[in-house]
């Protein structure tokens, strides 16, 4: 990542400016032309280093109060195409392969699904386990508690 | 939260332009004069219902490294072990679960041998093992709530 990129993410990583010319705003803080923000925005975006630009919202305050870490056993060679359709679904907002600790952790599919109340997770979560059907091994979820910590990416 | 906030925030979480004017343009879509949507978001932000607006980057491909861990505290000691673990800058969310591992936290640093240095530096201040979780495959990660 060169040296314009790097300015760019340190100066709108905890967002962008709310006027009208947000990119002018972040080129003269950053001393570069305004057209140069965009188009390395744009490419950064393009290689996927930006997942997306715009509104991130807050869980709670949506009422998204419930939060379920899920964790499934499956079969390796299965897991790729069963971990793509767990991820399909419009719930499950992350989806990762993550290697299990034996014998206290046999899972290897984490699923996070968030909703209103924890009867919608758990419904979700009988959701889930249809799409993983016959190859589930074994299963757990674990409820959040509490948030003990939270920021944004910091570099 | 009206009906105008809830198109804002549902309609607003990607997408946003590349242009000079992006807010006038993102204003447009939503039949909303480029004030107006300017006005919103800052009380959006100002609120609560929206923690960011902007770029989200991915930390990994932006060449730092990332992993998920966990810990089985003690309920007599886990406030302790908590602000302990939350001290470190590199600890970007922690969540308590009811599980017997009921401390996730995932570190995000600029290299991977930083990440072995923090797990190392809690795991000797806390005196607990700290599993550790890294991401081996993500299938399709996006996060969209509906207000």
């Amino acid at each position: 990542m060169n040296r314009v990129d790097e300015k760019i993410v340190r100066a709108t990583q905890a967002g962008l400016p709310l006027v009208p010319e947000p990119y002018r705003a972040i080129a003269e803080a950053i001393g570069v032309s305004e057209k140069t923000v965009r188009s390395r925005m744009r490419e950064m975006l393009a290689d996927g280093r930006i997942r997306r630009i715009g509104a991130v919202p807050n869980h709670y305050a949506l009422g998204y109060t419930v939060n379920a870490m899920s964790v499934w056993d499956v079969p390796d060679e299965a897991a790729d195409a069963l971990g793509a359709a767990v991820g399909a679904l419009p719930f499950v907002t992350h989806c990762y392969l993550r290697p299990r600790l034996p014998p206290d952790w046999p899972y290897n599919l984490f699923a996070m699904v968030h909703g209103r109340t924890r009867l919608e997770v758990e419904h979700k979560l009988v959701e889930i386990r249809g799409v993983l059907g016959a190859r589930l091994r074994a299963q757990d979820v674990l409820f959040s508690a509490r948030i003990l910590k939270k920021t944004g990416l910091r570099l | 939260m009206d009906e105008l906030d809830r198109a804002i925030v549902n309609r607003l979480q990607g997408g946003f332009p590349l242009c000079e004017r992006p807010f006038a343009a993102a204003a447009l879509d939503l039949g909303l004069e480029e004030k107006v949507l300017l006005e919103r978001l800052e009380k959006l932000l100002q609120d609560g219902t929206l923690t960011r607006f902007g770029p989200m980057y991915d930390a990994e491909r932006l060449g730092g490294a990332l992993t998920l861990c966990a810990m089985s505290v003690p309920a007599a000691d886990f406030e302790r072990v908590a602000a302990l673990v939350n001290a470190h800058p590199e600890v970007a969310h922690n969540y308590e679960r009811m599980h017997r591992l009921n401390m996730w936290f995932v570190l995000a640093t600029e290299s991977p041998s930083e990440i072995e240095r923090v797990i190392r530096t809690i795991e000797a201040q806390t005196a607990t093992p700290v599993l550790e979780f890294p991401r081996l495959e993500a299938y399709f990660v996006e996060l969209r709530l509906t207000a």
